[in-house]
């Protein structure tokens, strides 16, 4: 492990985003096969082999682009871009506030890709997406408000040398992260707006017209913002790097159990369960902290 | 000072050239061009010369102006007593009469001793807002001038008082610039109620039964404010002997503690903040330039700067505190109220009382940091702002309406006024933009004060997301087919004022390090002796993204509408087999048509149901902020 961060140590800004644009897709699709993988079991299925998300995403890069209007792909493109920006500056340690802001642009241009198609069930599903944005980004700025209070920067790469566990500090704001990272990680109960499960819809919501190549993007996109996500995990636990990098995969199977385990949720329940659950998890743990100061 | 004096002379006299008679509209406009390039010329000319300079103060032998002040109060407060006893309302006048007699006591206890060293002064604060005032003030009278005409034909029952309408617009300009380079009180004082007045006249320019109620709800408003700034200004000058801005910082924090909480209560009617924030929303019923100018740019700024002004005295006590958590209700409720708004204005109001909120709360905090990012949201809101209520204007008389949900495929209608739109809204809350620079340091400013605020502007930000997003997913819905273009009845003329706006947004979110550098921080060096530290590498990468999307928005654009052909282009999915690109042939050959429709969530984010919440919440920390100032 030493090796590793000290490798990182030496590394620069841009080569440490390179390597992060590089590994991230491979790391995310092998966790969305390994998901598959374990779902089925959980349903007493054998599964499909580790590898299948990339031979699906492959498949999908080369069927014919099968558009509703011309400038419906230039969202999704952006989306990618985005997405794979915020990872590379979350990976190479910069500011966690700003990394945050850019998520939530690339969320905003996958939104409006889903409204610009005009389809009603886009147009539901983009509606719903909003909703879940909604009801996770108090959540995700107070993670970052509560690192802050810890370690006073908001700089990924000061807050993983931290001189403590943040997790002894945060761990109200880690429940409370865990928990609005079913709706980020698109699973059950909180997968409104797109799921996975094929059997929960005949149409699939923010994705309906998008097709072929678009949607391999989409999927790109969701591996690069899983490694983002589980990164913000590791992030809690940075202090041991074994624990941290053992309870982002631990967290990883725990939203696949419960992904198994729960029908979806209306959005009500979801939006409302959300800021309650932020509120009193994630809220109470950043006035307490306050106090402590 | 001749700059100064100029400033505020000048759109006095444009105002009363606006009421002379005849003259052609292509007159008109000639000279409102004029008008516009001086204005815009002067403040930056000051801008460039007071650059290198600190804060400037100017003696104005001023025995003569306080008595042409005080007449033209008397007669400002007998023309609304006029007004108001033949509207058969008399709040008003009770209001106005206990205002005119504190004044007037005042003026005859303690008027002849009253020295004051300057009354006029500049500094970089005080310069940004001429800027704001000059440029996007002035390019809104620009573009009335091209609206009222179109205007007078859709309402044809509203009596045409195109002149008056002018007069009061310059007029207003005049009062605002007097407001920011004032340093003396009774100055700052008389400009604020000068303000008040154009504002319920403008309010009420329809005249029918709807803004007249507005109207006069604005008046009672604001008229409070200003009853509570003369007792302010009577009980500073009675337990201090104070009446310049300056002086203030330098006196006993704690025997002027009063005044300075009379100062930002006026402050905060004129934000509009709760409990006062009806006014504002009643306030756009008036013809939208009105909105774009008193009501989203400059006048409820003024509110606002006062409160900076004066937030220095009340530094670490409980009323900044209070103060802070006004702004921050204010911040949080109506975002969550416009969620539930369909009225394009009305969201536009309630996103405005919302950034005001959050610029009050900023100045309660009143650390370096706060303060910086306080005077950059006034900025970027103006900008920002003013543009999107002039394209609602716009299309508000293209559609027939200023209902968001009749904004379908606006993109194909009105392609070019949906882009400018699309730069207005992301530059209201997304990330490349200033809003969010000025949201990132005002966040650390938060959780080192006072951690609540963070939490209230986590949540508040994400329903500001809310709100946003699905109005822009709504005009940029596009479907199949042909729409009606309606592009070109859109004038040049109001082409030309969009146009600026939007490049104005544009090269402040870009040049905001320029600003920071050359503007602000001078300001805050002055005030607090330090400066904010923003982390350099966050600036580099949001210009980044910021150049980026200027580079890949249009190339992409490109390429996908024009270059990129290969690709097979299908009907959108119903649900049944399409008939065109809205209906469908459903079960049992049934014909269906589909309508999109936004969420607005009524049952959580009702309107009656927060406002309720917010004035009383508001309500019970204002007067816990009288109580503390008072004992």
């Amino acid at each position: 492990m030493n090796v590793i961060s000290e490798a990182y140590q030496s590394w620069s800004i841009a080569e440490r985003m390179l390597l992060f644009m590089l590994i991230a897709p491979l790391l995310g699709g092998a966790l969305a096969g390994i998901d598959r993988v374990a779902s089925a079991r959980l349903q007493g299925r054998c599964g499909p082999p580790v590898l299948q998300p990339f031979f699906d995403v492959f498949k999908l890069l080369r069927k014919e682009r099968i558009i509703v209007n011309k400038v419906q792909d230039f969202p999704i493109v952006l989306f990618l871009l985005f997405t794979i920006f915020s990872g590379a500056l979350f990976f190479a340690g910069a500011d966690l506030l700003l990394t945050i802001f850019s998520l939530a642009l690339a969320g905003t241009f996958l939104i409006l890709g889903a409204f610009s198609v005009s389809s009603p069930f886009s147009h539901l599903g983009a509606e719903r997406e909003i909703i879940q944005m909604v009801a996770y980004e108090p959540m995700v700025i107070l993670v970052a408000v509560g690192m802050y209070q810890v370690t006073g920067s908001f700089n990924v790469g000061a807050i993983a040398s931290y001189q403590a566990p943040l997790i002894l500090y945060l761990p109200g704001v880690f429940a409370g992260f865990v928990y609005i990272l079913t709706i980020k990680f698109r699973k059950s109960p909180f997968d409104l707006s797109m799921s996975h499960h094929a059997h929960q819809e005949i149409v699939r919501g923010i994705t309906t017209e998008f097709s072929g190549p678009a949607l391999a993007l989409i999927e790109i996109a969701h591996w690069y913002e899983n490694v983002l996500l589980l990164g913000m995990v590791y992030l809690f636990f940075a202090f041991t790097p074994w624990l941290g990098l053992g309870v982002a995969l631990a967290t990883f199977f725990l939203e696949i159990f419960i992904d198994m385990n729960y029908a979806r949720f209306k959005w009500q329940l979801t939006f409302l369960s959300s800021w309650l659950f932020t509120a009193v998890a994630g809220v109470s743990n950043i006035i307490v902290l306050s106090l402590m100061k | 000072m001749t700059a100064l004096l100029f400033l505020i002379l000048f759109p006095l006299a444009v105002s009363f050239l606006a009421l002379v008679p005849p003259h052609s509209l292509a007159f008109r406009k000639a000279v409102g061009a004029c008008v516009n390039v001086t204005l815009c010329a002067v403040p930056i000319y000051l801008l460039i010369t007071n650059l290198e300079r600190g804060a400037a103060y100017f003696h104005v032998e001023s025995k003569l102006i306080d008595v042409g002040m005080l007449f033209a109060e008397l007669f400002i407060a007998v023309f609304i007593v006029y007004v108001s006893v033949r509207a058969k309302r008399y709040i008003p006048v009770l209001l106005v009469v206990v205002q005119t007699a504190i004044m007037v006591t005042f003026e005859f206890t303690s008027g002849h001793g009253m020295q004051v060293e300057h009354s006029l002064f500049v500094d970089k604060f005080s310069i940004i807002m001429a800027l704001i005032i000059g440029i996007i003030g002035s390019a809104i009278c620009l573009y009335a001038i091209g609206y009222m005409p179109e205007y007078h034909e859709h309402y044809e029952e509203v009596k045409d008082r195109r002149r008056y309408f002018a007069f009061l617009l310059y007029l207003f300009l005049s009062a605002m610039f007097g407001i920011v380079f004032s340093n003396n009180l009774m100055w700052i004082y008389f400009f604020w109620e000068v303000t008040t007045v154009c504002s319920f006249l403008l309010i009420g320019y329809r005249d029918d039964k709807a803004s007249r109620e507005s109207a006069f709800r604005a008046l009672n408003m604001n008229l409070l404010g200003g009853v509570v700034f003369s007792v302010g200004l009577f009980t500073l000058y009675s337990t201090s002997g104070i009446m310049e801005l300056d002086k203030l910082l330098l006196a006993d924090k704690g025997s002027i503690l009063l005044p300075a909480v009379c100062f930002a209560f006026a402050g905060l009617v004129k934000s509009a903040q709760f409990p006062f924030c009806s006014w504002l929303t009643g306030a756009m019923v008036a013809p939208t330039p009105v909105s774009a100018l008193l009501h989203s740019s400059t006048m409820v700024k003024a509110g606002v700067y006062l409160i900076l002004r004066v937030a220095p005295v009340m530094e670490n006590t409980v009323a900044a505190q209070m103060l802070t958590l006004v702004g921050g209700v204010s911040f949080l409720v109506t975002a969550l109220i416009a969620i539930s708004q369909s009225n394009a204005k009305k969201v536009l109001a309630y996103s405005t009382i919302s950034n005001l909120g959050l610029i009050v709360a900023c100045a309660g905090v009143n650390t370096d940091a706060a303060v910086w990012s306080a005077i950059l949201l006034i900025i970027f809101h103006a900008v920002a702002k003013s543009l999107l209520f002039l394209c609602v204007g716009i299309i508000e008389y293209k559609l027939g309406s200023r209902d968001i949900e009749d904004m379908d495929y606006l993109i194909l209608r009105l392609p070019k006024l949906t882009a400018i739109m699309m730069v207005g809204m992301a530059g209201m809350f997304l990330a490349p933009f200033g809003m969010i620079i000025s949201k990132f340091v005002t966040l650390k400013a938060f959780v080192e004060s006072t951690p609540v605020m963070a939490i209230i502007l986590a949540y508040g930000s994400a329903a500001t997301i809310f709100f946003w997003t699905k109005w822009m997913g709504k005009i940029i819905s596009i479907k199949h087919g042909v729409a009606e273009v309606m592009e070109h009845r859109v004038s040049n003329w109001e082409w030309i004022t969009l146009g600026m706006l939007a490049v104005v947004t544009v090269a402040v979110s870009l040049g905001f390090p320029f600003i920071s550098f050359h503007v602000i921080n001078p300001y805050l060096t002055e005030l607090f002796g330090t400066i904010p530290v923003v982390d350099s590498f966050n600036v580099l990468m949001v210009s980044v993204i910021m150049l980026g999307l200027l580079i890949i928005l249009p190339l992409g654009l490109l390429y996908y509408a024009f270059i990129d052909k290969n690709y097979k282009r299908v009907g959108t999915y119903l649900g049944g087999g399409n008939i065109d690109n809205t209906t469908f042939e459903g079960a049992m050959a049934s014909v269906r048509t589909i309508e999109l429709k936004n969420y607005y969530l009524e049952n959580y984010f009702g309107e009656e149901r927060l406002i309720n919440v917010g004035v009383f919440v508001s309500l019970t920390l204002t007067f816990i902020m009288f109580g503390v100032a008072v004992i």
